[in-house]
């Protein structure tokens, strides 16, 4: 009876841990829905799919119409991340919907969405709650008569190579893609004005979003470099999205496919599309460029013990410590552009953290000549890697009245004054009395 | 009213005869005096029975804060207390912007009932306070009255004291603030003032700086002493009414009392930089001036004396005029020439109004309506003037001191209801001295006819005593000085001065009086008349005030009662939804609210708030006005750039609670658009008038006060129907884009909101097609009002 419960303890105790794979230790995801239209995508897409297992993810493949579909039970989400690779379905089985869906981004999951010229409203409705617009013209694909894949065989020049990378290395990773990336399907646009979609792939110049089968009759709503390829979002609480509008781009047939841009010498045995894929599903699945920040601290100059309270003009010492995971470990972050803000309603103190190389970043200031209740800010957005948002508050008070100097040099004058008023009045007053 | 009326009778008695009559008199006063004392008590806890032992109102709750602090860390802490729970996130000095008067007081009570091992808690201290203070407010009335016109007056303006709604309004068991202890210190410190200047005793002199400390301590008043007496100094002078005792009265308060005053943090420097202090300081030189030429006088032979006048005279203006241009200069450069807005608002009762919306908007800062006068000081309104000229036969020092306190409060109290309180001592003192000199001369009158007693002889005799007696008593009063000073060096000075002054003066009071007396023998049916209906005057101002402390003025205003037809409804909604506050929210969470229920969150919550009563920083208040009048979005963006978790409205609209955030929302866009321009008035007006039905502005409509205030309110009745304004709401149907309910008191008195935190997605701007429908959790975040499906 008493190691029965025991156990039930023992169960009960590793309950969070088996529920939550996705924890802040390790931010890497583990378990992956993927929602496809028919199974056939699953060979299809084989090496895109092997290359996520082998990095030790666990694929779960559903069919997106299938009744048993769901992303949470009992409160708890099944899954870190969701890769929907099912572009034409209406209506999702079970009791996924977009709600739904949103709902797991918002929660902190990832998304990986692909559409092509057969999106339905509700991958579109998926993309556009994240802030991605695909092109409204539902036959739309894009189209680019000079930057078209030779080896492509149809005229119509819909099977677009583009090399217009975003600059980062946290999303991209170091390796530099040689190749271009093989696109076929349909474009979106982002808002300018929405800091948090990033264009990871854009259209060349010459590129622009139509109908191939049918004839020009009013210019095309989205040409050239407006035109995005593939476009990350990473959300407020640093969820991660991938939108494009090619699933094609994950296929084996463009993955192996070899590249050749028209107008140009260059000629690849195979696209950058296995590259690319995998590199940015290495950041979607947090990977890389995921920070964080931990113990920030703060000391008065020669103590040990953080203070409840700062006095103006006090000199203090701040430190935090930044890692970033590897995908295995934490690793130490380092940069030099990391600062610290001593705020209340606006920076008084803006300082640059020095950093040791080993994840440390300190600075020491004076606490400015102002009262009221601090924050320390660490406000760290960098592109491609997690924000880090982080604020103590700290009051700062006047000085006390002993904290005052006792005696000024400069008021002499008056104590002087002061004191011979005082002997002054006293031999008048002996003078006054008893002089008569 | 029994009271007075035996002591009126007690009074003559006390000089008739001998010493054993005397003593009974003084007995009788003594118990009189207590019994007064427990009167003023025991009024004013009509709170504690009807409701229970709370602090009451706003204030009192911080003053309550203040003290719980002092008495758990120590008066050094309180001195440098930087309070982090209010005004964030500037913070506030506590300890160098609040009056410790009050909390040093209670905190002094508490300290030594706790080591004498009676363990109250700090709370039944503060409730207490006031009650005890308005008891010894009114022996300190005694005292004062007792020294203008005698123990008999005394006696009755400190019975008058004791009940005077006015003072019962702000002293009620529970109505923890500075005004509970000042009172007591504003009339105690003008009796050691009429002490000092009747016996010229230097002894006196000091203790009246150190109740003059007590006062500055207690309450910013203190500026109508520190104006009032060196008013009184000038009325002297200028009626050539100068005297040593008017000099040692005066000199050393200004002397010791400013030294004192610049010792308590709030008030330091501006004790001698500000222009309310400044009457006293011209007055000290223009005494000593005036103590000066005495002096001369009286050493130099009289024609000498008329050409040092000419000279000085001469000199002394060009030197004056010449101290003036450069004060009024140095004055008028300053760009609120030298006074603060309350004190300015006191002299040009138009000016809060005109320039400082956030004085105007408080209702004790109002001028006060008739009806008001009658509500509060009742019956003494029309006993005022018969004091006043009571106060004239014979006109001394200490009764034109009345005399002048009465005109100046009277005044102010017009000014401003709040200084209804300083006006209410002053007519109680009037009105005692008229009580008591009525019932003088109407109890003489019948005994000057009654059958029994009324042979010429003794009535002569009676006459002559009661004259003598009077005649005596100024006597006195000029006797002590001489007597208390003999061994004063000046002394061949005083004496001519005294003789210079009082006897001629009262040889002719004398004179009057006796011709006086003989007019005022009434016929005994009148008096006995008038003697009855001055006794249902005092009855009917006895059950006025008993009303006043019962119904009027006990309510704690935290918590709210109702009498209906089914009986009674008791709304507890404030501290419902104060501990809600401190129970479900985060320790260091904001809250933002108008800034009347600031005191009370950082007190029964015990969360940080943006402002509070003490309207030091209008900017801030105006931030928060002008959040409260902005739409959700623009409301959203200044609450969360000053950290705010929770927004707190009050609503009265459903059971008709007519103080609500609504009715004070004008108030808000005005303190709201004095700094920030794009809040403008008229756009909250209809043609002038303020209404929240289906006139209302769209402006008025869209803003977060108005959205607060009715969200949700259509689902109690169906028609939304307010009851405050007694229309129904001009919106009724809306959702809340950027804030969640979070709670709703029982009456929805308090409704708490939380700031929705920022949108973790930003939407692409594709219209959403048709196939989106119903999912409510994505339309909310959508954030713009235009896809409402409530619209």
């Amino acid at each position: 009876m008493r190691s029965l419960s025991f156990f039930f303890v023992f169960l009960l105790s590793l309950f969070p841990i088996l529920c939550f794979s996705f924890n802040p230790e390790s931010p890497t995801d583990r378990r992956v829905l993927v929602l496809l239209d028919d199974f056939s995508l699953k060979s299809s897409h084989s090496i895109f799919f092997n290359s996520l297992k082998s990095r030790g993810l666990n694929l779960d493949f559903k069919l997106s119409d299938d009744p048993s579909l769901s992303l949470q039970r009992y409160g708890q989400y099944l899954y870190d991340a969701l890769i929907i690779f099912s572009p034409s379905t209406e209506k999702f089985g079970g009791s996924l919907d977009l709600a739904a869906v949103i709902d797991f981004v918002d929660s902190g999951h990832d998304l990986i969405l692909a559409a092509d010229s057969t999106a339905s409203d509700l991958i579109k409705n998926i993309a556009t709650e994240c802030g991605v617009d695909f092109d409204e013209d539902s036959s739309a694909m894009v189209i680019d008569h000079k930057s078209y894949a030779i080896s492509g065989t149809e005229g119509e020049h819909t099977l677009i190579v583009s090399d217009d990378f975003i600059q980062s290395d946290a999303i991209l990773g170091e390796t530099k893609i040689e190749a271009p990336v093989l696109f076929k399907g349909i474009a979106h646009s982002v808002n300018a004005a929405n800091s948090l979609v990033l264009k990871v792939l854009s259209a060349s110049p010459s590129a622009y979003s139509a109908n191939p089968e049918s004839k020009l009759l009013s210019p095309p709503l989205l040409t050239g470099s407006a035109i995005s390829l593939v476009s990350v979002v990473q959300a407020r609480n640093n969820a991660r999205i991938m939108i494009t509008g090619s699933l094609d781009l994950f296929s084996n047939r463009l993955l192996r496919t070899a590249v050749q841009k028209s107008g140009s010498q260059d000629k690849y045995d195979k696209s950058g599309n296995e590259l690319f894929v995998t590199e940015i599903s290495k950041w979607v699945f947090h990977e890389r460029g995921h920070l964080k920040a931990v113990n920030l601290r703060h000391l008065r100059v020669g103590e040990t013990d953080e203070p409840a309270m700062y006095r103006i003009k006090d000199d203090l010492k701040f430190s935090v410590e930044i890692y970033e995971w590897s995908g295995k470990s934490w690793e130490p972050y380092v940069a030099d552009d990391v600062q610290v803000q001593f705020y209340m309603m606006s920076p008084y103190v803006l300082k640059t953290l020095s950093t040791n190389g080993k994840g440390l970043y300190h600075a020491s200031f004076k606490v400015p000549d102002v009262y009221g209740v601090f924050q320390f800010k660490v406000d760290y957005h960098r592109l491609g890697y997690a924000s880090l948002s982080l604020s103590k508050q700290i009051p700062v008070r006047p000085f006390r009245h002993n904290e005052y100097e006792r005696f000024i040099t400069t008021a002499f004058p008056y104590y002087g004054a002061s004191f011979t008023m005082m002997a002054g009045f006293f031999i008048f007053s002996i003078l006054f009395l008893y002089n008569k | 009213m029994a009271a007075p009326e035996t002591s009126t009778a007690a009074v003559p008695t006390l000089y008739t005869n001998n010493t054993l009559r005397n003593a009974f008199g003084a007995v009788l006063s003594f118990f009189i005096i207590l019994l007064i004392g427990v009167l003023a008590f025991s009024i004013r806890l009509f709170s504690v029975i009807k409701y229970e032992s709370v602090i009451h109102e706003f204030d009192p709750y911080f003053n309550y804060r203040v003290t719980q602090f002092l008495t758990k860390k120590g008066i050094y802490d309180f001195w440098n207390w930087f309070d982090d729970r209010t005004w964030y996130p500037l913070g506030r000095v506590i300890g160098g912007t609040v009056y410790p008067g009050l909390t040093l007081t209670a905190g002094t009570i508490w300290w030594l009932l706790n080591s004498l091992n009676i363990p109250l808690s700090v709370e039944t201290v503060c409730v207490f306070t006031a009650p005890i203070f308005s008891a010894f407010a009114s022996w300190a009335t005694y005292l004062l009255t007792k020294e203008v016109k005698g123990a008999g007056a005394g006696l009755t303006a400190a019975a008058l004291l004791a009940m005077v709604p006015s003072y019962i309004s702000r002293s009620v068991a529970g109505s923890y603030d500075n005004e509970a202890v000042a009172i007591f210190a504003l009339i105690f410190t003008f009796y050691l003032y009429i002490k000092t200047l009747n016996t010229g005793s230097l002894f006196y002199a000091t203790l009246n700086s150190i109740a003059y400390f007590y006062m500055v301590c207690s309450w910013g008043g203190y500026t109508f002493i520190i104006n009032l007496i060196p008013m009184h100094v000038l009325l002297c002078i200028v009626t050539g009414r100068y005297s040593s005792r008017l000099y040692i009265a005066y000199a050393p308060l200004v002397v010791l009392g400013t030294l004192l005053a610049a010792l308590v943090p709030v008030v330091g420097f501006n004790a001698v930089m500000t222009s309310e202090h400044f009457a006293s300081f011209l007055v000290f030189i223009i005494i000593h001036v005036v103590a000066f030429v005495y002096y001369i006088k009286g050493t130099l032979s009289p024609k000498m004396f008329n050409v040092a006048v000419t000279l000085v005279v001469s000199v002394g203006l060009a030197v004056c005029c010449a101290v003036i241009a450069v004060l009024i200069a140095l004055v008028a450069s300053s760009p609120t020439k030298g006074w603060s807005g309350r004190s300015l608002s006191l002299l040009d009762p138009t000016y809060a109004s005109k320039y400082i919306p956030i004085i105007a908007s408080v209702s004790e800062h109002q001028p006060p309506t008739w009806p008001s006068y009658f509500m509060d000081i009742n019956v003494l309104a029309f006993l005022v003037p018969a004091g006043i000229i009571a106060c004239f036969l014979p006109l001394t020092d200490a009764s034109s001191f009345v005399v002048l306190y009465i005109a100046t409060s009277v005044y102010f109290s017009g000014v401003m209801v709040r200084l209804m309180l300083v006006l209410a001592p002053a007519a109680c003192i009037t009105s005692g001295i008229a009580l008591s000199e009525a019932f003088d001369v109407l109890t003489r009158s019948i005994k000057f006819q009654l059958p029994g007693v009324s042979s010429d002889a003794e009535v002569d005799a009676g006459e002559t005593s009661s004259v003598t007696t009077e005649a005596r008593n100024d006597e006195v009063k000029a006797e002590k000085p001489e007597e208390t000073s003999k061994d004063r060096p000046s002394k061949k000075s005083k004496k001519k001065e005294r003789e210079h002054v009082e006897k001629p003066s009262s040889k002719s009071k004398v004179k009057t009086k006796s011709e006086k007396k003989r007019l005022l023998a009434l016929p005994l049916e009148a008096s006995v008349v008038s003697l009855l209906l001055l006794i249902m005057l005092g009855a009917f101002y006895v059950v006025h005030c008993v009303w006043a402390a019962a119904e009027a003025y006990s309510a704690p205003s935290i918590v709210l009662t109702s009498r209906s037809r089914d009986g009674l409804h008791v709304f507890d909604d404030f501290r419902e939804a104060y501990s809600w506050l401190s129970h479900n929210t985060d320790v260091d969470d904001k809250v933002a609210s108008w800034w009347d229920y600031g005191y009370q969150t950082t007190a029964m919550a015990n969360r940080t708030v943006i402002v509070d009563n003490n309207t030091w920083n209008n900017t801030h208040i105006a931030t928060v006005g002008t959040a409260m009048s902005s739409p959700e979005k623009a409301a959203w963006e200044i609450f969360h750039s000053l950290d705010v978790k929770y927004v707190l409205v009050v609503f009265g609209g459903l059971i008709g609670y007519p103080s609500d955030d609504i009715n004070k929302f004008l108030w808000m866009v005005r303190i709201g658009g004095g700094v920030f321009p794009h809040i403008k008035e008229p756009d909250y007006l209809r043609d002038g008038q303020y209404r929240i039905d289906s006139q209302a502005t769209p402006t008025m409509l869209n803003c977060l006060m108005y959205k607060l205030s009715y969200y949700r309110f259509v689902e109690t009745d169906g028609k939304a129907y307010d009851r405050v304004r007694r229309t129904e709401i001009g919106k009724k149907y809306f959702k809340l884009s950027h804030f969640d309910e979070v709670f709703t008191t029982h009456h929805w008195m308090v409704r708490i909101y939380k700031l929705k935190p920022p949108k973790n997605r930003i939407r692409g701007k594709t219209k959403r097609s048709k196939s989106k429908t119903g999912s409510t959790s994505s339309s909310k975040r959508s954030g713009t009002e235009k896809k409402n499906p409530w619209h």
